[in-house]
């Protein structure tokens, strides 16, 4: 049967073309690969080949015909057998189009914008039950036991980075660990961020549960190719067949008079990426609670530490196995005036203030998020709805924050409950100066959070 | 074609070559195919083929044991078939088919089958190559005697990450075999104007790796080669680079206007060194085949790449809640 040979499309965006010149005429025999015509895209003049073995039947579209859309038939082909009598005669097998994609049909997981504020559901479980015996721990420590403990229970568990193993770590969190585990599962790696990355992210594809320490996350950002396009999306471009069950931890923000390069925050950037699960706790117990979690978690989590409270002490559950689950958010104090809304380091801030404020009888609800990716947004908007106010805190740049995101969040979803406009504290918009006076200035202070909340509560 | 290793004399037996021969024509007809329905506008975006490499496929695949790994870039088409995924299954996903490999969510440049140990299927040039090495980390650590097949192309070969794991691969002892596959073009910059390096495996040698190049249009050279690439990385002795030397016949992409070489230059190469005529030429030489036993194999391939088009034309499009999927996997119960 005579075959049309359609206009094709040369390029991803082209919808019509220029036929510019046939290299071929009527009564040609041509074989798979040969040169039939030259057209040009809104990009290139490109030659058509011919994937079809036959003779030219009959040539429909001119040379320098313009504006042809895709799938017009430009010419027939004859096979074995045919001869041009036969087209008229017969219609030709046509090429099949495209199924249309029904526009009507919507998803029924979309997300609502609607204006109606149901109560929102909020889990407020402890997260250890009262009479557990506590113990102090600094951050540092607690870390280090979460890694070695979920270690313990699952050797496909690693950990691979720069100066983890004989020199016990850069911020010594890894101190005896390779003594206990041993050079197969405590790797020291070259300087090489993007390259090990990579091969962690390769090793979670074969099965196993690497932990990547980054000395910091600024050094990360030589390997954000990996922790994106690679850990993140592979489980959403695999139809769900695999991923990247893995975490890539280390100091994140500012230390102390490091400069530009080695003082930024990256909560907001991993944030938003769907795929990457993101936790950034505050207190010894969430560091060790929720990097078993994370261990545990069969996807890609970014675990944002802080070096300047890897030296502080907090009460820590005496539990064989204590984790914090992910996407709850922990409420440090309750109170009826105001939210403030931190994570991370930022808490310091949030609570010192707190505190402060309740001596001048402003009693803020400080509520630590632990996670930012599932966020705890339920917990938020249950105390916007008693408060009615909100501040967020954070040390991270204001513009894109993760206060802006949690201002949109309160504003579509609690706009009737607030009596202040959103304020998002954060860090200066600058890069992080060396000097000592600069940087400070650069930072949050808690003076601006008590600023923030007298400006929402107008007093 | 510098390349220093060519097989001449047979040493494959007629059904071993029938098999090269089956198996390189399915590539061909498959992406001849693709290119066709690109051209009806039912595969979109961006679909790279494989015409003229299928050789190296599908000769690393006959040095491959069940259990090997290999991944590689966009350019993934005939690595999939080669290594045995469904032929239906890839052409549904260049359609964006709910019976593609990824439901339709990956397309040409994302697939992979965890049946097959097919890692992907990466658009990232390069990105493949730490994670190749990764993945031959985990079957170190787990001691199970496999070996990952790691693919890039010439143009990957100038990407900082391919150093930074060649140096790892070498100081851990990974069983990985890095195939340089050159096929001389970097989209539309030949290695001549890319490349300080004429032979490329030989950087290898900076990080103590050993390595060859190989005759790419010759499918016993490149599984000759790839076997003993093979024996070395299962012997435990670390990694090893094949530079295998070989050209697409097509554009880089569908949308390659291909001005950068003459049409000359393709013809020539199509002429004289193609894979499957070379093949071709052994079997009925050879009297291991006759004209007719040929006829018959090009009569099955173009039935499963005829019902690969029609599978991937009637698979419906992913339902709409597919967006929403897969995006978290589910922790273990």
């Amino acid at each position: 049967m005579a075959i049309e040979i359609l206009m094709p499309a040369l390029s991803p965006t082209m919808e019509e073309g220029t036929l510019a010149k046939w290299m071929v005429k009527e009564g040609d025999t041509v074989s798979s690969g040969d040169i039939m015509a030259e057209i040009e895209t809104d990009k290139a003049t490109m030659e058509f080949e011919a994937v079809d073995e036959g003779v030219i039947g009959k040539i429909l579209i001119a040379d320098g015909t313009e504006g042809i859309k895709v799938n017009t038939a430009i010419a027939i082909l004859l096979e074995d057998g045919e001869s041009a009598d036969d087209i008229d005669a017969a219609a030709p097998q046509k090429a099949s189009a495209p199924v249309p994609v029904d526009k009507e049909q919507s998803s029924e997981d979309a997300p609502a914008a609607g204006m109606s504020h149901p109560e929102p559901q909020v889990d407020t479980t402890p997260d250890w039950p009262e009479g557990t015996k506590l113990k102090q721990q600094t951050v540092r420590e607690a870390l280090r036991d979460g890694m070695s403990e979920e270690m313990r229970r699952d050797d496909r568990v690693f950990l691979m980075g720069e100066e983890v193993a004989e020199y016990q770590g850069a911020y010594k969190i890894s101190q005896g660990m390779l003594d206990e585990f041993g050079a197969k599962r405590v790797i020291d790696t070259p300087i090489t961020e993007h390259g090990f990355a990579g091969i962690g992210v390769g090793a979670a594809f074969g099965g196993l549960r690497p932990i990547v320490e980054f000395m910091t996350f600024n050094f990360a950002m030589q390997a954000i190719d990996h922790i994106i396009n690679s850990a993140a999306k592979t489980l959403y471009m695999s139809g769900g067949q695999m991923g990247a069950p893995m975490v890539f931890r280390g100091p994140n923000g500012a230390a102390a008079r490091v400069g530009a390069q080695h003082s930024q925050d990256y909560a907001a950037w991993y944030m938003q990426i769907p795929g990457l699960k993101v936790a950034m706790p505050y207190s010894a117990s969430d560091y060790k609670g929720l990097m078993k979690t994370a261990i545990r978690d069969p996807n890609p989590v970014i675990f944002l530490e802080n070096e300047i409270l890897y030296g502080r002490s907090f009460d820590v559950p005496d539990l064989d196995d204590y984790t914090v689950p992910f996407g709850k958010a922990r409420i440090w104090r309750e109170g009826g005036d105001v939210t403030i809304v931190s994570f991370g380091i930022g808490m310091s801030y949030a609570l010192e203030a707190a505190d402060r404020l309740a001596e001048e009888g402003i009693n803020a609800e400080v509520i630590d998020l632990r996670t930012l990716r599932p966020m705890d947004t339920g917990a938020i908007l249950k105390s916007v709805m008693k408060t009615n106010r909100l501040v967020t805190v954070e040390e991270g740049w204001p513009q894109g924050s993760v206060g802006n995101y949690i201002s949109s969040v309160v504003m579509q979803e609690a706009f009737d409950y607030l009596d202040a406009p959103v304020i998002n504290c954060t860090g200066k918009d600058v890069p992080m100066p060396y000097a000592a006076n600069l940087e400070k200035h650069a930072l949050l202070t808690t003076d601006e959070v008590i600023a923030a909340v007298k400006k929402v509560t107008y007093k | 074609m510098a390349a220093k290793k060519t097989t001449k004399k047979t040493n494959a037996s007629a059904e071993e070559l029938k098999a090269y021969y089956r198996d390189m024509l399915l590539i061909r007809r498959f992406e001849e195919k693709a290119g066709q329905l690109y051209g009806m506008g039912l595969i979109g975006g961006f679909c790279h083929l494989y015409i003229g490499q299928e050789a190296v496929v599908v000769g690393l695949e006959a040095a491959a044991e069940e259990g090997d790994k290999r991944i590689t870039s966009y350019r993934d088409h005939g690595h999939m078939l080669a290594c045995g995924m469904d032929p239906n299954g890839v052409m549904a996903e260049l359609t964006g088919r709910e019976g593609g490999y990824s439901k339709g969510k990956g397309g040409s440049m994302h697939m992979f089958s965890k049946e097959k140990h097919f890692y992907g299927g990466h658009g990232i040039v390069a990105a493949q190559v730490p994670l190749g090495a990764g993945l031959a980390f985990a079957d170190k650590y787990k001691d199970n005697g496999r070996v990952t097949f790691t693919y890039f192309g010439d143009g990957a070969a100038n990407q900082g990450q391919v150093y930074e794991t060649f140096n790892m691969a070498a100081l851990w002892g990974l069983p990985c075999i890095f195939v340089i596959e050159n096929n001389q073009y970097a989209m539309g910059t030949s290695q001549q104007r890319s490349t300080s390096s004429a032979e490329i495996w030989e950087r290898g040698k900076a990080f103590g790796i050993p390595g060859e190049a190989v005759d790419g249009m010759d499918v016993l050279a490149v599984k000759s080669a790839g076997e003993t690439a093979v024996a070395h990385c299962r012997a435990g002795k670390g990694p090893y680079i094949l530079e295998i030397k070989t050209y697409r016949y097509r554009g880089h992409s569908m949308s390659d206007p291909a001005k950068y070489r003459t049409r000359e230059e393709v013809q020539k190469m199509r002429d004289e060194r193609d894979p499957i005529e070379a093949v071709r030429t052994l079997l009925l030489d050879g009297k291991h085949a006759t004209e007719d036993d040929l006829k018959a194999i090009d009569k099955e391939i173009k039935k499963i790449v005829n019902e690969s088009a029609d599978f991937a034309k009637e698979s419906p499009e992913p339902h709409l809640d597919e967006l929403w999927t897969d995006i978290y996997a589910e922790m273990e119960a």
